[in-house]
């Protein structure tokens, strides 16, 4: 006998995001793909020639369009809760991506790299100007760890609520702690709101 | 260059006329929730396919475990409007079904289930 469960026996799960942002080359990538469990996957929106998202596909037959792409990758907490992480556009200029990926998010991890630490701010301002909850982490790359936490703090003109964690985004450990870190910052923000 | 390449360049007609096909001149998600990361999956309700494209088919075999639009987008290599469209066709017929709710802020026990989960990776 041939049984046919009916659709509400099938479930889908609950999915749940973070945002790594940062400047340009600081890890980003690196950071998705150290923690993933698939290499990372990319998928890109539509955009017209002069960069207006494209969400209707009326009248843009054969136009010219570009695309922006995004890097992901996928943590499967349990049957019923799947993690997703994604990298922002390497370009700021996309705002509306950085919209889409912000909503409902857990929070995000700013990745910041001491050498060119200014390639962080619009990060960091985006999240705080939107209440997000965020964590800034310092790519530790080779022979570049010349701040201390402190430092960087100071230099970002970060609020003492902020916590800021050094890291090394090729390391999956050093990356879970990061992520661990920023899960635990959302629960107390949280909290504080109760 | 990957296989899926030749779909999108069309040197004659411009880049955008392959995607644009399979969809077959629908312009727009009827599905207005399809979100990065929500989740769609085959119904265990099999309708007749042979009216399906190729794309669809191939989304219904993605989608014998539950993923995200994102996810499949990517693995089908289109543009994230195009798969947008082709799912909300597969809604519509029954074939796929999707989580019904769109992203919130997760509460307190879901964090910690995630925190949990991502320690113990
Ligand atoms: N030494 C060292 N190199 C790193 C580290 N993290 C990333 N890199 C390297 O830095 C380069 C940039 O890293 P990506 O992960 O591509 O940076 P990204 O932020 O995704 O870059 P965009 O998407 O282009 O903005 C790559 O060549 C990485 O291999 C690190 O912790 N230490
Ligand atoms: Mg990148």
């Amino acid at each position: 006998m041939v049984f046919v469960g009916s659709d509400d026996q099938l479930t889908v799960p609950t999915a749940v995001k973070i945002v790594i942002a940062g400047g340009f080359g600081t890890g980003k990538t690196t950071m998705v793909a150290s923690v993933s469990e698939i290499p990372p996957l990319r998928t890109e929106e539509l955009l017209t020639e002069a960069g207006v998202h494209v969400d209707d596909l009326a009248g843009i037959e054969g136009k010219d369009t570009t695309t922006v792409a995004l890097d992901f990758g996928r943590i499967t907490i349990n049957t019923k809760v799947v993690l997703y992480l994604f990298g922002t556009p390497g370009q700021n200029r996309f705002w509306f991506m950085w919209d889409e990926l912000a909503t409902g998010a857990i929070g995000a991890v700013v990745l910041v790299d001491t050498r060119r630490l200014d390639s962080s701010f619009p990060s960091i301002d985006f999240f705080e100007h939107r209440g997000i909850p965020f964590i800034v982490a310092v790519n530790c790359f080779d022979g570049s760890q010349l701040y201390t936490v402190d430092e960087v703090r100071h230099a970002l003109d970060l609020d003492e609520a902020i916590p800021v964690m050094l890291c090394d985004a090729r390391d999956r450990e050093s990356s879970k702690a990061v992520l661990v870190g920023l899960i635990q910052h959302s629960m107390n923000r949280l909290e504080a709101a109760v | 260059m990957t296989a899926r390449e030749d779909w999108w360049y069309d040197e004659a007609a411009g880049p955008l006329v392959r995607p644009y096909a399979m969809v077959r001149g629908r312009t727009r998600p009827n599905a207005p929730h399809l979100h990065l990361v929500t989740q769609v999956r085959a119904s265990s309700f099999t309708s007749d396919q042979t009216s399906l494209t190729v794309e669809h088919r191939e989304i219904m075999a993605l989608c014998a475990r539950p993923l995200s639009v994102a996810e499949v987008a990517a693995y089908l290599d289109v543009p994230l409007i195009v798969v947008k469209v082709l799912l909300s066709d597969l809604i519509e017929r029954g074939d796929v079904i999707v989580q019904n709710s769109s992203p919130h802020i997760p509460d307190r026990d879901l964090l910690q289930a995630v925190l949990d989960g991502v320690r113990g990776i």
